[in-house]
């Protein structure tokens, strides 16, 4: 009996002893001017945005070549990486919720979760999807239905498999792997942090397999390249959204899209951005996510009823028919033959979403303390799943029934991707009051995007505190709008769409530091399960 | 006069109180009264500690440290908040409130630059302004 107690006590303190490390948080940092900086990641973070911004500025034509054919260029060669590795994040998430590892919880056994389910929902989906949803649920279905840009496998366009095989291919861009990618690193920070002690920064979740030397160079490097993923990321979004909103009010209220619209639109999502992050998480990000969610709801239920509900039902059905029917052939990576779909959408999209991981998923981890890994995982990719499969078939289906019945622009194919969901609302009743609704939905998504982006790279930027002084979330969510101000004004179009392709391009490093993500976090959770283990046997 | 006395710590920052605490421990002599440290903290990692059982843990060490030092009887009480930075003031009002304290011993920084530009805010004057209790704010 005492030889098995000796046992576990050994046990656990060998394992204790791989994560006892001296590193104290904050130890790197300076605190100056009401700032609290990690030294070298803040100073060359910011350095290396304002190279980046001034560079596209000065040559905003050979910037958006240069950096447009690097992304190109990282579609085309590692586009089997890209796939196989979303493939991969996405069994490795279903296999950890059915594992015995499901079991742990964030936090420790005793953690109770700071936020309800609802909230947390709400805010899973404000930080990372929520704008692409808007504008993405017609225009991507349609697009496919009418031949605009690719279609998935070929399909030819304008027929009954083409209507199936749209709301099949949207279904897969938006359902299990984006939400997969986002979960491997939401978990591994979430686990690491909350059940080990370590900094909640993305270098952490490399200590079982570095150790000390994440909290150098190594690390260094891997927490600047997802500060500046994370900016640019969001101030082109915010800058060509900016855009899209502004085309969006010209077409509804008969205004001028102009420069001007498009630049008081920034202005207006940074000001009210810049109060949200002064009011905090709860009186913030989660208040804005909360009603968010209960007006995409509402605007949701009348599309729906608006419709027809029996013409919502079929649409479900086939959402789900297709998502069942393309899932393996469009995950497939050999032989593919689509090429405009395959690069242009899928591995397009598959870049961005690893890119934006280090933004939503060190979001998603702020938020997910007290949870199991089972109900971390089932909420972070069945929930979403379902709720975008009655998302897709509603919005996408809408635009789809119209597009074949030959009602409205629809039918005449996509012309502007970004009115396509104000082109569908237009022929269902009340459309100023849904528009405009839609419009409001799209502003408080930028927001709560400007808002929770703010809050990750203040915390990457400060080694890892989450309680540094207010002022650094204020400068983060200011660059943001500046840099997307500016860049519109000075740049136009090409510098937005030039930094924006550099940001996509950290997809590729992104995806190597995933896969070591997961091989990590496998090694954290089997010390997690070995450690609970030796404890229930000392109780005993 | 005073009951019990509240004062707030930064355990990361505990030099920059150091007159405060005294100041505190004085007044808790002379008029018979219970310290109580009150210490907001979020529940991620931080420099203090890397959960919030080890918190607890530094927090009542650190009440015992002074009740031996000082030779007064302490308490102490973690309060946790999702977004420090942002909910410290009304984390300790409320705690104000809970605790039943009469008096608030509190450290202050030294207006400055960046108090005139509105770039830092004063959690001192946040409590002065909207507590009912007195404050005595050291420097």
């Amino acid at each position: 009996m005492s030889d098995a107690i000796k046992e576990a006590q050994d046990a656990i303190s060998d394992i204790e002893d791989l994560y006892d490390t001296d590193y104290q948080i904050g130890q790197d940092n300076i605190e100056k001017w009401g700032f609290d900086m990690h030294a070298p990641v803040f100073p060359t973070s910011a350095a290396l945005i304002l190279l980046f911004v001034v560079g596209s500025l000065l040559f905003p034509e050979e910037s958006k070549l240069g950096l447009e054919a690097t992304r190109n260029w990282i579609q085309e060669v590692f586009d089997w990486m890209f796939l196989s590795a979303g493939n991969f994040f996405v069994l490795f998430c279903l296999v950890l919720i059915v594992l015995p590892a499901g079991k742990i919880r964030l936090g420790g056994e005793d953690a109770k979760p700071d936020f309800s389910v609802m909230s947390w929902f709400a805010m899973l989906f404000a930080a990372g999807m929520g704008i692409g949803l808007m504008f993405w649920s017609v225009a991507e279905p349609v697009g496919y239905f009418t031949e605009w840009f690719g279609t998935p496998l070929d399909t030819p366009g304008f027929t009954d498999e083409a209507r199936t095989a749209a709301l099949g291919a949207t279904m897969y861009h938006w359902g299990l792997h984006p939400w997969a990618i986002y979960g491997v690193v939401a978990l591994s920070l979430a686990f690491f942090s909350f059940n080990k002690g370590l900094p909640l920064t993305i270098r952490s979740t490399f200590y079982p397999l570095l150790g000390d030397r994440v909290w150098g160079w190594p690390g260094h490097v891997i927490d600047t390249i997802a500060v500046l993923a994370t900016i640019f990321g969001l101030a082109t979004s915010l800058g060509l959204g900016a855009q899209q909103a502004a085309s969006g009010f010209s077409f509804l209220f008969d205004v001028d899209g102009g420069l001007q619209t498009q630049v008081i639109v920034i202005i207006g999502v940074t000001a009210v951005a810049l109060v949200s992050v002064i009011r905090g998480i709860d009186g913030g990000v989660k208040l804005l996510s909360n009603l968010n969610m209960i007006f995409a709801l509402l605007l949701l239920l009348f599309v729906i009823v608006a419709g027809s509900l029996g013409g919502f039902f079929s649409n479900l059905g086939r959402t789900v028919a297709g998502y069942i029917e393309y899932i393996l052939p469009l995950s497939n990576p050999v032989g593919r033959q689509d090429d405009t779909f395959y690069h242009s959408w899928t591995i397009f999209f598959w870049a961005w979403w690893i890119s934006w991981s280090p933004f939503v998923g060190m979001f998603i981890a702020r938020v997910s303390r007290g949870r199991t890994i089972r109900q971390f995982l089932t909420a972070v990719l069945i929930v979403p799943v379902v709720f975008t499969s009655i998302w897709m078939s509603a919005f996408g289906g809408s635009g789809l029934d119209q597009a074949a019945e030959g009602i409205g622009e629809l039918a005449g194919g996509i012309g502007d991707s970004t009115l396509a969901l104000f082109q569908m609302l237009s022929h269902l009743p009340l459309t100023a009051i849904t528009s405009f609704l839609a419009i409001c939905l799209v502003l408080v998504f930028f927001v709560t995007s400007s808002d929770s982006g703010s809050l990750v790279i203040d915390s990457i930027t400060s080694g890892g505190k989450t309680n540094a002084p207010v002022t650094q979330r204020i400068f983060w969510a200011t660059a943001q709008g500046v840099i997307a101000a500016v860049l519109l004004m000075v740049g136009g179009s090409a510098a937005l769409q030039a930094l924006q392709a550099g940001a996509v391009s950290m997809g590729l490093p992104f995806t190597l530091i995933l896969i070591a993500m997961c091989i990590s976090l496998s090694r954290g959770l089997y010390h997690e399960r070995r450690l609970l283990h030796y404890n229930n046997v000392l109780q005993q | 006069m005073f009951n019990r006395i509240l004062v707030p710590v930064d355990l990361e920052h505990v030099a920059k109180i150091e007159k405060a605490l005294k100041t505190a421990a004085e007044f808790a002599k002379r008029h018979n009264a219970p310290v109580c440290y009150v210490a907001v903290s979020g529940r991620v990692p931080n420099r203090v500690a890397p959960s919030p059982e080890e918190f607890e843990v530094q927090l009542n060490m650190f009440a015992r440290e002074q009740a031996d030092k000082h030779g007064i009887e302490t308490e102490c009480k973690a309060v946790y908040s999702v977004d420090v930075a942002v909910e410290l003031d009304d984390k300790l009002l409320e705690a104000i409130d809970a605790v039943g304290a009469d008096l608030v011993v509190m450290a202050s920084h030294i207006p400055g630059v960046a108090d005139r530009l509105h770039l830092i805010s004063s959690n001192a004057a946040y409590v002065v302004k909207h507590s009912s209790v007195s404050i005595f704010v050291v420097r």
